[in-house]
């Protein structure tokens, strides 16, 4: 039998950490109750993370909202804060998983798990997220992309987990934009995801853009070249397929039983396409 | 472990594996087979419960998380020998077949209406959206669902 443990905050979660030191951390356990009844990972002794109250919060602390690691999906989603200010990261939630997965899962968790089709991945990259992450010996902040190191790799110390996101929220005249192709609508893995935030000048001429794309590579996948692409230019068909041409050869993904990589890089490409419709015609 | 949780309004104390997986000590320890498994790994839906109201899967809860909660199973939605209606829809709209996605299909629904009282159709597809009917009855169960979401209507004059 493993023991699974269930602290109500970090005090307690620390304490029984110190007695079970091998124990695995989880949080909604979509992912790792998973793999262990299939034999994919062991787990001496578990702790369900989902109780720790003071990850649950959501803020805004200064320029910037704290999003607790232990928020689950559907309470993000339901947050007048992520829908106002960060719709992007609203988009991409409202299409992770099912309901009962966004009851389940957290951010922290989706972040730890860190697969290359996590799918609040690619608008926490756009928005230059920061991921806090917690331990005994106290609080520390890393940017996204020194938190993850690869699939299912990612800078956690030894009993250390994510306490949260750390989050600017982009200017009004920044445009958040995410989609997901998948083979289903619902409990769909990314074939890829795109996330996009576009700034415009009041004519519409493309000032900013930060691109990041899911399911392409073994982490969450940026073009330089495309977003410079699309630099001093507008939203429109012409433009937009220079930068997709861009991406498409630039990508190397892989095939696996959603999709060819041929497939992958031809829709990485085409879902900048529908940036169109912030173009004004 | 000394598992303690409130089970459809009743109060439960019992002793288990804190490993153990809810679907198991729902089913197989208190006997309450309206849980299905399909699935086992989040895909189906057919687990569903309500914990503290909100709908879960029990195939991906292990018992210690149930410390201090109140579960409701399609057991204990009827109250007072009334079915819920939700249940009282499904059955006037005929949206059973083979019965196996039942249970989850209407503690998913009761979700969906707590959080939106009127939704539309559209919506009542992506609330429903975590939940397999391997029969494909889908369109009796959005119907019944629908139903279920529309208010009494007021009684017209003669």
């Amino acid at each position: 039998m493993t023991a699974v443990l269930l602290p109500s905050g970090l005090e307690e979660l620390w304490a029984l950490w110190e007695q079970h030191p091998t124990a695995m951390p989880y949080a909604g356990g979509t992912d790792l109750l998973v793999r262990l009844r299939k034999g994919l990972a062991q787990a001496p002794a578990l702790i369900c993370l989902e109780r720790l109250k003071e990850l649950q919060c959501i803020e805004e602390r200064g320029p910037e909202l704290f999003l607790g690691a232990l928020c689950t999906h559907q309470e993000l989603l339901e947050h007048p804060l992520l829908r106002g200010r960060l719709p992007v990261l609203a988009q991409a939630l409202a299409v992770l998983g099912s309901p009962p997965i966004r009851h389940m899962g957290t951010l922290g968790g989706n972040l730890a798990t860190a697969s290359p089709a996590g799918d609040t991945l690619p608008p926490l990259y756009v928005l230059g997220a920061e991921v806090e992450l917690c331990s005994p010996a106290g609080v520390r902040r890393l940017s996204l992309t020194d938190f993850i190191r690869g699939p299912g790799q990612v800078t956690l110390g030894p009993r250390e987990i994510v306490g949260g996101v750390w989050v600017a929220p982009p200017s009004d005249s920044v445009r958040q934009h995410f989609e997901k192709v998948g083979l289903r609508k619902a409990l769909a893995i990314a074939v890829v995801s795109l996330a996009a935030l576009i700034d415009l000048t009041p004519q519409g001429v493309v000032r900013g853009a930060r691109l990041a794309w899911g399911s392409l590579g073994p982490t969450v996948v940026r073009s330089p070249r495309a977003e410079q692409a699309l630099l001093g230019g507008r939203l429109r068909l012409p433009e937009l397929r220079a930068a997709a041409d861009i991406v498409a050869d630039e990508a190397a993904p892989i095939d696996d039983l959603r999709a060819t990589a041929a497939y992958r890089r031809e829709v990485a490409g085409n879902l900048l396409l529908r940036l169109a419709q912030y173009g004004g015609g | 472990m000394k598992l303690r949780f409130t089970l459809n309004g009743r109060p439960v104390e019992l002793e288990t594996p804190s490993d153990r997986r809810v679907v198991d000590l729902l089913r197989e320890d208190l006997g309450l087979t309206g849980v299905k498994e399909g699935c086992g790994q989040g895909e189906c839906g057919a687990c569903t419960i309500l914990v503290d109201g909100v709908s879960r899967l029990s195939c991906l809860m292990l018992a210690a998380q149930l410390t201090g909660s109140s579960i409701t199973t399609i057991e204990g939605l009827a109250a007072r020998g009334r079915l819920h209606p939700v249940q009282e829809a499904f059955v006037q709209q005929g949206a059973v077949q083979c019965g196996f996605c039942t249970p989850g299909m209407v503690l998913a629904a009761v979700d969906l209406l707590g959080r939106d009282p009127q939704p539309r159709r559209e919506e009542i597809r992506d609330g429903l959206s975590g939940n397999l009917c391997r029969c494909t009855g889908y369109q009796k169960i959005v119907d019944a669902v629908e139903q279920a979401a529309q208010p009494p209507q007021p009684e017209e004059e003669p």
